[in-house]
């Protein structure tokens, strides 16, 4: 989200055959009279002049913009103006709710204070109330980092919609602070613009500490000095009236309070709260009640401004479920039938054994916390060999040190699902944050040949339907299946259309029957490199197994012959399922300037930035890749209809001007490098290690300088 | 044998297993290797308990003690080294049907695989599980391992073991909810096989020390016990284990232990002028995880179906 990597101020311009032009985008809710956005050229070749002229212009289309929003009396979306001078705009309070299509809030506290809970609570309501929602934590890495530390903050961020969101969008339009040096890491990290409203607790200004209030009166004055729109609120004397500590219960307050902002439905809220709380006891419940309503109170009569989001009926979902993508990962499990998950706490992964733990036993399953990660997995292997697949769920440490366990269910193809929910790294990295690091780890982390299926979840539905494929592959194939989601998928909460489930679905009950003993327990299809496997159980498939070089019989077999043969195999049958599957699609125009290709949950980022640049007249698509192993078929032909293929990963490569790399020796981003390998192309790509997911502004702009660098070479 | 029960009357079987029925690949032990003895125990334990060569796994990690599943006519897991507990719980964990042994040896699962061990004993899973221990990494070619004696000289210790060996019995007997440990020697024909017997009638997870002779490279550990069998204490209890008097002979040491006494096992283990052999400790009691494990595995498609819409009704509107 960071504007820091864009070198020059070119906002409000864009170049057309070398000539620079103004744009200045058209609120939603006027474009049918405007348009999508207002442009005229500047008349000029050379950028230092576009920027000294634009200011003009732009001026002159703001205001348009303005006099058709007066016709019209009403308010517009994109919350472009505060709702803080509302008032003084129209001189009159509780007018309704100004409709807007989308907004983006954010709550951050100190570690502990539950700004996540008030969030996804928030998410949920806003999610059954029919609103597209997409959710975003933010996670210090510390349980407890040190309180009002800049650092320390933890959060979360709600995309509320219209329509349905696939990603965490821009600038908010509104942030919950609990106290003011929080909000430093997110002003860091460019999660906010001139105009966005803080609703800031005020307890500071009067604390007993003197280089607190110093500290809190200066941020005040830096955050006008941003252009933020403060609002100091009393939020801790609010909630002293009704618990003693209001650390814990404040963010039930301030949930109350965005219910009234937001006009969303406090009867589903209570109810929320009351599931959470279903362990506790009544008073629990009945506390973190009257503070929703008392937050809800409070704004109504201290806040002059509130918003609906209203979701069309041909918008809504039939059927919905609100959830993460780990408990959609979760769930998959359960869909898919598998019984058995064996996991070792780690973060971002166990929160989805922390769901099976809680619901696995309605589908009749087990989570077995093992003693360590190659435990897990052997665990699972085990059980996998006996006849039930067994799934087991980590992170890239995790992957790290279950690579040999891997290498073996390769070996000795032994189905398994494996879920690598990705953070940061190398070795402890970003535990909590997201990175897109993993892939080339999954691909060819085991040593010596290791062809497994890897794919890439790149929505929450997906978590869920990716593990039904898992399971299935992973027996149809005989091999581990390897199923990469990351940190964003981990935590953010959507509101999906909920599945279908069927029987179909589940794994069959374990194959008993007698087998024929002269079929050897690897009979290998020449062409595919498939085989059935006995099942212990099954009277006349007694073999060993073993991570041995084998030949058909399981017999250990160190010949040159038989190693060639197994390994050819094996490799074939990755073959075998590429011929299965089907080129992806190409989202926008199937040829053009510009292809930017993503995996992984880039996909609402980039598509949203790629419609933008194509409705402003860009030539640019994207296609997004599901299947890393084996690669989707056709990349090769798609490729070929642009003239410059980039990716755009949450992985690190070199930057293409970074000193001594150059264009030779550059390391390039994971799916570039396998790309480049796989099709003996000039793929480029752009990749940063952020910590946090990318918003369709940055990938605009990533497309808008390349192109015009493309401009620019010709 | 055949069906013939102590009243005369014949009992027709469907099907019969000899011990040729549990014989796998021709062993490629060493010629005196102790593991030649504890495979032919195993087939007759086999044999004895008439179990399905089907319904039965073999699971084994690395080295040359892991090389038994090969030697068996039944399912087998020749794993990766130190690896060979959490698979065969894996195996155990929803299929209660199965009867799963572990092979192990002392670099297996007292050095690369300790975690595993430590944890697996807590499990307590119904496997019967067998290290041999021969004090040296045979396979590799005589490094030392966790249990090498003292001054023992070995390729990574030209000049001797650096350090005193580890004693697996006490480490075990430390571990909470373990239910069945046993020490037996290679050698004596009779205790092997009731001690190995009585590990896989037991319920839960049953662990055999047995120290095995590796005469290609240190010959002097089993010899030097075989040569004085004072060295060793035989430890027998109607509880325990029973030997008629040619094994007591063999053993001029030996002494009644209430296996149920875990103050005494212990105090027996750690003596080390007289190595125990039998059972030290037996709990028939002790909460075992395969049991908790299965739960859920008698649902049908149609109760997992209605669970999994049940599961989804907790995020829906």
């Amino acid at each position: 989200m960071s504007d820091s990597h864009v070198e020059g101020d070119t906002r409000y311009l864009f170049k057309r055959d070398k000539t620079w032009w103004v744009k200045v985008a058209v609120p939603r809710t006027l474009r049918d009279e405007l348009g999508y956005d207002l442009r005229r050229s500047l008349h000029t070749h050379d950028l230092e002049a576009a920027r000294a002229t634009r200011w003009e212009v732009i001026e002159e289309f703001r205001s348009e913009i303005e006099k058709v929003k007066a016709l019209r009396g009403g308010e517009t979306d994109e919350g472009k103006q505060s709702p803080g001078n509302r008032e003084s705009r129209n001189g009159k309070s509780q007018a309704g709710p100004i409709a807007v299509d989308q907004h983006i809030v954010e709550i951050v506290s100190d570690s502990g204070e539950g700004a996540q809970k008030c969030g996804q609570l928030m998410g949920l309501v806003s999610g059954k109330m029919g609103n597209g929602v997409w959710t975003v934590e933010i996670i210090p890495a510390e349980i407890q980092p040190p309180a009002r530390s800049q650092q320390g903050a933890s959060g979360i961020r709600v995309r509320m919609g219209s329509k349905y969101m696939t990603n965490m969008g821009n600038e908010a339009d509104m942030v919950v602070a609990f106290n003011e040096q929080v909000l430093y890491s997110r002003i860091q990290n460019g999660a906010y613009r001139e105009g966005t409203v803080v609703l800031l607790e005020n307890m500071w200004a009067e604390d007993p500490e003197p280089a607190v209030r110093e500290q809190y009166a200066e941020a005040l004055a830096d955050f006008k000095q941003r252009g933020l729109v403060v609002h100091e609120l009393p939020i801790q004397q609010e909630c002293l009236k009704i618990v003693s500590d209001p650390r814990k219960g404040k963010n039930m307050f301030v949930l109350g309070m965005l219910c009234h902002i937001y006009d969303r439905d406090t009867t589903m809220a209570k109810e929320e709260i009351a599931k959470i709380f279903r362990k506790k006891s009544d008073t629990v419940i009945k506390i973190n009640h009257d503070l929703l309503y008392a937050g809800y109170a409070f704004a109504r009569d201290n806040i002059d401004y509130q918003f609906s989001i209203t979701t069309a009926p041909e918008d809504r979902l039939d059927s919905v479920v609100v959830i993460n993508g780990n408990q959609a990962a979760g769930l998959g499990v359960m869909a898919a039938g598998i019984e058995m998950v064996a996991m070792y706490p780690i973060t971002p992964a166990t929160s989805a054994s922390h769901y099976l733990a809680e619901d696995f036993h309605l589908t009749g399953g087990f989570v077995h916390q093992a003693e360590d990660e190659i435990a897990a997995i052997g665990f699972a292997i085990g059980s996998s060999y006996a006849g039930k697949t067994a799934c087991t769920i980590t992170s890239g440490p995790g992957i790290a040190l279950k690579t040999e366990m891997i290498g073996l269910a390769v070996m000795a193809e032994i189905p398994l699902v494996i879920i690598d929910v990705q953070r940061g790294g190398p070795a402890t990295g970003l535990p909590t944050k997201i990175e897109q690091g993993d892939l080339l780890a999954a691909l060819f982390g085991a040593p010596g040949d290791a062809p497994k299926v890897v794919l890439a979840a790149s929505t929450i539905s997906e978590c869920f339907h990716f593990v039904v494929m898992a399971r299935k592959l992973a027996e149809s194939f005989r091999t581990p299946v390897l199923i990469l989601t990351d940190a964003n998928l981990a935590t953010g909460v959507q509101a999906i259309e909920r599945p279908d489930v069927t029987d179909e679905w589940f794994a069959p009950p374990i194959d008993q029957s007698p087998w024929d003993r002269n079929v050897p327990p690897y009979d290998w299809d020449e062409k595919t490199g498939l085989s059935e496997r006995p099942i212990p159980g099954m009277r006349g498939g007694e073999y060993i197994l073993t991570g041995l070089a084998h030949n058909r019989n399981s017999k250990i077999a160190y010949d040159t012959r038989s190693n060639q043969e197994g390994m050819d195999m094996r490799s074939r049958k990755l073959a075998a399922l590429a011929a299965t599957l089907k080129a992806p699609e190409v989202h926008g125009d199937p040829e053009g300037d510009l292809l930017i290709v993503g995996w992984g949950s880039t996909i609402g980022a980039i598509e949203e930035a790629v419609d933008l640049a194509r409705a402003a007249g860009k030539n640019v698509s994207s296609v997004h890749l599901r299947f890393l192993s084996p690669l989707e078929p056709g990349l090769k032909e798609i490729f070929s209809r642009f003239r410059k293929i980039k990716t755009i990963e949450l992985n690190y490569s070199d930057a293409p001007d970074a000193p001594l790399s150059g264009i030779e020796n550059r390391r390039y981003a994971q799916l570039a490098y396998a790309l480049r390998a796989h099709t003996l192309m000039d793929i480029d790509c752009w990749s940063k290690v952020p910590g946090h997911p990318l918003s369709p502004a940055t990938i605009g702009r990533v497309i808008d300088e390349t192109l015009e660098q493309m401009e620019g070479a010709e | 044998m055949f069906g013939l029960k102590g009243d005369w009357s014949l009992e027709v079987k469907e099907r019969y297993f000899t011990l040729e029925d549990y014989c796998g690949a021709e062993p490629r032990w060493c010629t005196g290797c102790g593991d030649h003895g504890i495979l032919a125990a195993v087939h007759r334990v086999c044999r004895d308990a008439q179990l399905k060569p089907e319904k039965t796994v073999a699971v084994s990690g690395i080295g040359c003690s892991s090389r038994l599943p090969h030697y068996m006519n039944t399912y087998g897991f020749h794993g990766l080294h130190g690896r060979a507990l959490p698979v065969a719980c894996g195996v155990k964990s929803r299929r209660p049907d199965l009867d799963v042994w572990v092979a192990t040896g002392d670099g297996d699962c007292f050095s690369i695989g300790a975690a595993h061990w430590i944890h697996a004993m807590r499990y307590n899973m119904d496997l019967t599980v067998l290290v041999f221990d021969n004090g040296i990494y045979g396979l590799t070619k005589k490094q030392t391992s966790p249990t090498t004696p003292l001054d023992v000289p070995t390729n990574t210790h030209p000049s001797g073991a650096l350090l005193p060996p580890m004693n697996p019995l006490t480490v075990t007997l430390g571990i909470t909810n373990i239910s069945f440990i046993a020490q037996i020697v290679d050698w004596n024909a009779q205790l092997r096989h009731e001690v190995i017997k009585k590990a896989h009638a037991h319920k839960g997870t049953s662990f055999v020390r047995i120290i095995q002779r590796c005469p290609v490279y240190v010959e002097s550990i089993g010899k030097t016990l075989q040569d004085e069998p004072a060295r060793l204490k035989l430890l027998t209890h109607e509880k325990g284990v029973q030997v008629d008097d040619t094994v007591k002979r063999q053993f001029p040491n030996h002494a009644e232990h209430d296996p149920s006494d875990i103050h005494a096992a212990r105090e027996f283990a750690e003596n080390p002028d007289e190595l125990p052999l039998g059972i030290l400790y037996l709990n028939p009691d002790a909460p075992r995880y395969d049991l908790m494990s299965a739960a859920g595995l008698e649902m049908t498609a149609e109760e997992r179906l209605a669970g999994l819409n049940e599961a989804l009704d907790h995020f829906a509107i």
